[in-house]
């Protein structure tokens, strides 16, 4: 029992040792936030400094840093509602109804989660510009409409949990089928649509290749795209205030994180499970 | 069973035309101008076929050849490194002997690093990673393990090892809870068994444990390898956005997006995507043969799929 017990203390230290590794690049990031230029120049510290209120007039006054978090929130939301209300939509069509062409909808669904997303870029790119949608918000937010994989998560979650007497009996009461969708279909369907929606939104929110190609005015900018042009910028001269910069756009994150992080590993493990 | 039904029609509208325009048709369009000429300015009417001219050039292309290699040893010390760390914690915290505590809090602490956005990741990187002024150079100095400041984003060496931890701290946490779960899911009888016969600690991981995790590893390993090979983010914004240092990070995606985007050769950057396409099919269907190669027979009790 002994034995146990020195080995048990031996892998505690080992995984705190781990979780320090994995938490020192965020310490640093906000220890040197709070930090001047040449605090950081002269050498590394592991205690805050009092510039945080200067480096945050120095970002201030380069870049609207809440400006690329507003349009951030607006599009992972947009993507996030339509995502979650279409796909719910297709997955309860699919389940409830015989129609044709049911079958090259799942063979394609099948193909499509093995193809790369960059497959289509230089095509979404030209469709976008003959649409004339480049520099909107559109290219980013429609082909949310049609995301393959949460109506195949969907329909696989109302199979089994959607018994189909619930139709019948509201189709008796005369109750139409768009009103069944969002009275009955929804409610049962809303633990997948959160677990789906909340890896929906990281998804949209952390989102870089696509802005990067379809978004030019600055005003338009999203979190990361900003983030990137903090590099090179007159910013890059001020430390302290690049990893303030960095230091806003990670720790919301954060925070959502530590009251959702029970919801999103047990939908991991949901998700490799069955898949 | 119901009989065909028109209304359904109305409910999978949306996502037919949506999925038709903006999924289906890009992707078409992308391999049109693979054979094309076209620089991205002017429209389809501008893009004259060239037949498979940005095909053969692909297949010539040095460049296109280091992206390969480049991504794909990214990759693998990336991949090395996270599954190393994943199963060891898995297993320790499996341990029926061991009876860890705080599992819920390590895996969630563990995971944290996936869902920060890689733009900020790589930024913050680029900065603590720098040769003068950065942090990890500073307290390695200070510490006394370095005596002169490392150039790492320099050396393409280092740089790709970086890429490739940095990868690896953002996922293995994904890749332990993952395994935690397929792990949680073998009988415990099955050990059990396997301790009365006189089986050790090793046995019973190599003749228990991998076989009824097959599935799972397999998953792990698609979706990194899918993921892998279209890295991108990372790679881009840690050094100058072109693959610096000497090209060490040149990825293939960044190199399409290069060509597309920074270099006006849409037709190639096209054929570059396609490129990528088939590798990725390739090295699904390789996993896929070689990890179920006389995989028919079902034991009884295992983990269900």
């Amino acid at each position: 029992m002994d034995k146990l017990k020195t080995a048990r203390g031996v892998i505690y230290f080992f995984l705190i040792i781990l979780v320090i590794i994995c938490f020192i690049p965020f310490y640093m990031m906000i220890i040197n936030a709070t930090r001047s230029n040449s605090e950081i120049l002269r050498g590394f510290s592991l205690l805050p400094g009092g510039s945080l209120v200067d480096n945050y007039f120095t970002l201030d006054s380069y870049i609207n840093i809440w400006l690329g978090f507003r349009n951030s929130l607006v599009i992972a939301v947009a993507v996030t509602v339509l995502n979650s209300y279409f796909s719910a939509l297709t997955a309860f069509a699919l389940v409830v109804y015989q129609f044709k062409g049911k079958n090259v909808i799942f063979i394609t669904f099948i193909v499509m989660m093995m193809v790369p997303g960059q497959l289509g870029l230089i095509g979404l790119y030209d469709l976008s510009s003959t649409l004339g949608m480049l520099d909107t918000y559109w290219p980013l937010i429609i082909p949310a409409i049609a995301a393959p994989f949460t109506v195949f998560f969907f329909r696989q979650f109302l199979v089994t949990t959607m018994p189909m007497s619930i139709l019948e009996s509201g189709r008796i009461d005369g109750a139409g089928e768009t009103y069944m969708f969002h009275r009955l279909v929804l409610p049962i369907l809303s633990p997948a649509i959160a677990t789906m929606g909340i890896f929906t939104f990281i998804g949209s929110w952390n989102n870089f290749l696509f802005p990067l190609v379809i978004i030019r005015s600055p005003r338009l900018y999203t979190l990361p795209i900003m983030i990137r042009q903090l590099q090179g910028s007159p910013v890059a001269q001020n430390l302290g205030a690049i990893y303030l910069g960095i230091a806003i756009s990670v720790v919301p994150i954060m925070v959502a994180f530590i009251f959702l992080s029970k919801y999103i590993i047990s939908s991991i493990t949901a998700g490799a499970v069955k898949g | 069973m119901q009989k065909n039904d028109n209304r359904a029609y109305w409910f999978i509208a949306p996502f037919v035309i949506v999925f038709l325009t903006f999924n289906i048709y890009p992707i078409l369009l992308t391999f049109y101008y693979s054979v094309t000429n076209y620089t991205g300015m002017g429209g389809i009417d501008n893009a004259d076929f060239i037949g498979l001219d940005n095909y053969r050039r692909l297949i010539q292309d040095d460049f296109f050849f280091q992206a390969f290699f480049n991504t794909i040893r990214i990759w693998g010390m990336n991949f090395a490194i996270q599954i190393i760390i994943a199963m060891l914690l898995a297993l320790l915290f499996s341990d029926i002997r061991l009876k860890l505590k705080g599992v819920n809090a390590f895996r969630a602490m563990f995971f944290l690093p996936n869902i920060i956005t890689i733009a900020s990741v790589a930024l913050l990187f680029s900065i603590l990673l720098d040769w003068n002024f950065g942090s990890l150079n500073q307290m390695l100095l200070s510490l006394g393990l370095i005596s002169r400041p490392i150039n790492w984003l320099n050396n393409p060496v280092y740089a790709q090892g970086w890429v490739a931890l940095i990868g690896a701290w953002m996922w293995f946490g994904n890749t332990f809870i993952i395994l935690m779960a397929g792990i949680s899911g073998i009988p415990k009888d099955f050990y059990e068994a396997a301790y009365i016969d006189g089986a050790n600690w090793w046995d019973s991981f190599t003749k228990i444990t991998i076989p009824q995790l097959k599935p799972i590893l397999l998953y792990v390993f698609i979706t990194s390898i899918i993921g892998g090979l279209q890295i991108f983010d990372l790679p881009m914004l840690l050094t100058d956005g072109r693959g610096a240092p000497r090209g060490s990070l040149n990825t293939m995606v960044l190199y399409l997006y290069n060509q597309g985007f920074s270099y006006a050769n849409f037709g190639y950057s096209a054929a570059i995507a396609y490129g990528l396409f088939i590798i990725t099919v390739v090295f699904s269907a390789v996993t896929f043969k070689t990890m179920y190669r006389g995989q028919v027979k079902l034991k009884r009790g295992g983990v269900k799929k």
